[in-house]
Order: structure tokens, then sequence, then C-alpha cells
């Protein structure tokens, strides 16, 4: 049984026919999975130096000279590695007195760290699949992001308290502004909203749980959705990036609703991170600096602050490398471009082409985590999920981030 | 899907019984349920006035082809490989209660629907409760499927 690094879930039940070294055919991958796989072939880098084919070898010690020259490196990217490459990222920013974060937008780690600090509950998704009985997928639509999250864990699968499923036991409730594939799935527990109002709409459910009149929405149906929620025995809110980034700086109010929703039944949360270990780097980098995302490690002590956060680390690095991660893509266009400013050297360490690794001046190829190169890695809910190495890389001198991290660590 | 009435207009009307029915309505029928074909309706293939209607009469019925005895059709380009039938199937649950039947995929062959190169594929139709004699209106693929990959003729 393969495992496939494609999203947070980490679904570990994929056969694979290997044959010659290379995947033939797949099955239970669903179909961003097998993207996932179907990359193992294409577009992979090469070592490069400003635009030009070289060594490996030479790659690597030209991104150890411009790390060693720089005074303010930047070090992003991360949520798509194991955790011991993680691990020894942060080392190296140790060593280097650099300044890393991730990509993840400053909403996510605002949830992440309350659910952390046990400000907000959680559980599993075992836990889910278990015992819940009403899943809120809010703001969020995980038959497009993690496709196969309704049927192995909150909507369809039987579980222990839950034998009969979807049919009788478990509701499913979709929050969103447009009518998402998983809103057609929902059937008449759909919520339409305007953009950004969440807020109010948590407003809304404050007030039809104490009993009052909602100030938005059709009045009786949030009536009906209050009552939902009161007989439900195991609920569990899913939080996208639609309402996190509705609910930035607000998340005291998301706070009050799971603490008011608590005192009538059991309702825990659980965020969905995208990448597939973005919540290791977040738990990695918590027990190591204390702060979750966005940390110089300059100085003797850890710092963490506006300046820190990747918008502003990005306009003032003098040195940028790119790890497990495609920020020019992902980033918006103001970072993005602060990133590839012309004094500003940028390396990139990519098992892909990808926009970054155009940019770069330095281009390192790493193997694909979880398919040539094994590790651990955390699911979106926190569970580990350890992997071997389904298949040996292409090219015989091609690298792990973990190895070529060490590498870069002993040069300097 | 097209509906009885819209295959209705498209036959000669004439209730000339030639297809063994006693009128058009029932070849309707018929062609719907796949019990007859397009070719059993002899006017509409010999007579040259009805050549624009026995062509859109063709390309309406074009998908049902495809389809499988219980009427099953998927399309692959718009399944996204979320697994919802696979795990909502009765059939699927019944063959493998610990796989199936808690979100897992399956590994045995009784399976109807499994999910191969990312996107959804079906076979062993007849264990399908849609099949044979007893059959009933089980729908619980065509329902759990957020992109409509896969659905019933």
């Amino acid at each position: 049984m393969a495992i496939c690094t494609g999203c947070s879930l980490l679904c570990e039940d994929i056969e694979a026919t290997i044959k010659d070294g290379n995947v033939t055919a797949v099955k239970n991958l669903c179909r961003k999975g097998n993207g996932h796989y179907q990359a193992l072939k294409t577009d992979r880098t090469k070592p490069m130096i400003d635009g030009k084919e070289v060594a490996l070898d030479a790659a690597v010690s030209k991104a150890v000279e411009i790390l060693k020259n720089s005074k303010n490196p930047l070090l992003c990217g991360w949520s798509n590695m194991t955790m011991e490459a993680q691990a020894a990222g942060i080392l190296l920013a140790r060593k280097l007195g650099a300044t890393i974060c991730d990509t993840s937008p400053t909403c996510q780690e605002d949830l992440m760290e309350r659910i952390m600090d046990g400000k907000i509950p959680t559980c599993t998704l075992d836990d889910v699949r278990n015992f819940a009985d009403t899943s809120v997928f809010w703001g969020s639509d995980p038959s497009n992001s993690h496709p196969r999250h309704l049927s192995r864990f909150s909507y369809y699968p039987r579980g222990e308290k839950r034998q009969k499923s979807y049919e009788e036991e478990r509701i499913c409730v979709t929050v969103d502004v447009r009518k998402s594939a998983t809103a057609t799935l929902c059937s008449n527990y759909y919520f339409r909203q305007p953009p950004g109002g969440d807020a109010e709409f948590a407003e809304a459910v404050l007030a039809v749980l104490d009993g009052k009149i909602p100030k938005v929405g059709d009045k009786k149906r949030m009536i009906e959705l209050g009552t939902l929620l009161r007989k439900t025995e195991y609920g569990v809110i899913f939080p996208g990036p639609g309402m996190l980034l509705a609910l930035q700086g607000k998340m005291d109010l998301f706070e009050k609703l799971v603490a008011k929703l608590n005192e009538i039944t059991k309702f825990k949360v659980l965020p969905m991170p995208e990448h597939c270990n973005t919540r290791g780097y977040y738990q990695l980098m918590r027990e190591q600096t204390g702060f979750i995302n966005g940390v110089s490690l300059r100085g003797d002590a850890p710092a963490h602050g506006p300046e820190q956060r990747l918008a502003a680390a990005a306009k003032s690095c003098d040195a940028v490398l790119a790890v497990g991660s495609d920020p020019l893509a992902e980033l918006p266009l103001a970072t993005a471009r602060a990133l590839t400013r012309a004094n500003v050297p940028l390396i990139a360490i990519d098992p892909h082409r990808s926009l970054t690794s155009d940019a770069a001046k330095v281009v390192i190829p790493s193997a694909m985590s979880g398919l040539e190169a094994g590790g651990t890695a955390l699911r979106m809910d926190g569970v580990k999920i350890a992997f071997e190495p389904l298949i040996k890389p292409g090219k015989p001198d091609l690298l792990s981030d973990e190895q070529i991290l060490a590498r870069i660590m002993e040069a300097i | 899907m097209v509906s009885a009435m819209e295959l209705y207009m498209l036959l000669p009307k004439t209730n000339c019984k030639k297809c063994g029915l006693p009128t058009c309505m029932a070849f309707a029928v018929g062609l719907l349920g796949r019990e007859k074909k397009v070719d059993e309706c002899l006017p509409l293939i010999e007579e040259k006035k009805y050549e624009a209607k026995l062509k859109k009469l063709r390309e309406v019925m074009a998908p049902m082809e495809n389809a499988s005895e219980t009427g099953l059709i998927i399309h692959p380009e718009k399944c996204f490989g979320c697994g919802n039938c696979v795990v909502a199937c009765p059939v699927n649950v019944a063959a493998e209660p610990t796989r199936c039947g808690a979100g897992l995929g399956p590994q045995g062959e009784k399976v109807i629907l499994r999910v191969e190169d990312g996107v959804v594929k079906c076979n062993n139709l007849k264990e399908c409760r849609r099949f044979g004699p007893n059959k009933i209106l089980c729908n619980a693929c065509t329902a759990t499927c957020p992109s409509k990959a896969i659905e019933f003729v």
C-alpha cells in the first residue's frame, strides 16, 4: 500500500503497479492524487545556475556561497516536505540567522494557534468518521480541494457510532458564497451568503442559539439550523480559506461561537490546510521556536512580529531559499515581486519546474516526498503518518530535501 | 436525459404498427427502455421525408448506446475520483464492509465501482441492484456524485 502526498489527507490505501521503476496503474487515488503521481515523470528539474545546466555539486556549492554571503536570508516554503526535512530547515535557519516562513495566509495560522493552544477544541479525522453526526463545511469545498474527504471521513462512510451513515445518521451543512460541488451534496442545508459575510453569519448563528431572531439570512432556515445544531451529538466544523480570510482579525468571534456550541453539545473544529504537511511545519516551529510561523532566528531569541511575516520579510531580505513550495505562484503579486528583486539571489529546491524554479538563480532538483523519499508527515488533523518511498528516483543522484539541506548545512 | 415525449416528436406519429407496437408513443417508451431500437421503425428508415427526424433521433439516442444494461453511464472527464459512489454503493459495502464501508478503497474483485487512475470505473454490473427481475430504484451512486459524472439514462 502506498501513500499519496497530494493534499493533507495523506491517503494510505493506494495500490500502485510498478513496472521497470515507473508507476503504470494506480487504484484508489482521487483525480488530484492521480495528477500528483503522474507528475513523477513530467517537468522534472535539473541542477541549474543562471539558466544553464550544471552538475549537482556545482549547484549546491553556489547555493552555499549565496547563503554564506547573505546577511538577512529568507527561507520560505516548507509545507510540502517531510517533518525530518523541515527540522533540518529550522536548524539551517538557526545556523544562518535567517527568517523562516511558509506561504500560508496569516488567518490560517491564527486558527491553528488557537487549536494548538487548546482554545478551540479539535479531534482527529477518525473521530469524525466514528462519531460525527453533523459536518459543517464553512468556506471550504472538500470535493475540490480534498476529494476523498467526504467519502473517507466526514459524510459517507460508516463508523463506530454511525453505522447508518449519510442515509440516516449524518448531516452535512455547507456555508459558502456559491453553490460549490460540496454544496450540491448537502441538499437543503446549504446556506448562501455574500462574500465577506461570515462574521454576520456567525453572529446570526449565535443569536439563533440564544433563541433570538437572527439579523441575516432567511429567518426560518436559520432557526432550522439552530435546531439542527442543538440536536447534534458530535458536530465538527471544517473552516476553509473562504471563512478564514473573511474572519481575519475577527477570529475571537469564531472562538466565541465554538464555545457557545460546546455549552450545548460537543463541537470540534478541524482546519483544512491544502499542502500535505503544513501542520507538521507549524508543530515543529512551535516546538522549536515557540511561534508557529514567521520567525527570525537571527538574535539569541526567536523574534516574531509583523516584520517577520512573509510580506515584510520578502521586501527586506537579501537572499531567498525556496524549498517545498512554489512561492512565486502562490503568493500575492506584490510579495512575489519582492522575492524576485534584481539583487536578491533566489535558490529553488524543487522536484518540478515551477514559476519559482524558472525565476531562480540556482535550481537544485529534489526527490518527491512520499513517492521517491520517505519520512513522516502530519495529516490535517495532526495524526502522524510515516511512509517509505514507493520507487527509487529516476536519476541515481537525486537527493531528498532532507539530504540537500544537510549538505548545505555541512558546508556552511 | 431525454423524455418519451421528446422521442415521440421525432417519430412519424402515424401509428402504423409496423414495429409491432400499437402506437408511436409506445415505441418512444420502448426506445427509452432500450427494448426497441431506432431501426425497428421501418417508415422512419425507408421514407425520405423523415430523414431529418431520423438523424436527430439517432443523435439523441447516441449517449444511450454506451450505457450499460442498468442504464449506468460514466463521464470520466467530469469525475473527481472522490470515491463517494464507491463508499455509498450498497453492493460495494456489502462486499467489503471493513474497506468500502469504512471509506477505504476496495481490495477485492466483487465490487461494482472502483477508482482507477483517478476516475471511477465500473464492472460486475450484474450485481447492481437496478438489474434483473427484482430490480429496485437504487440511486446511491448518482445521488452522491458532486459533478454528475455518473448518471442513469
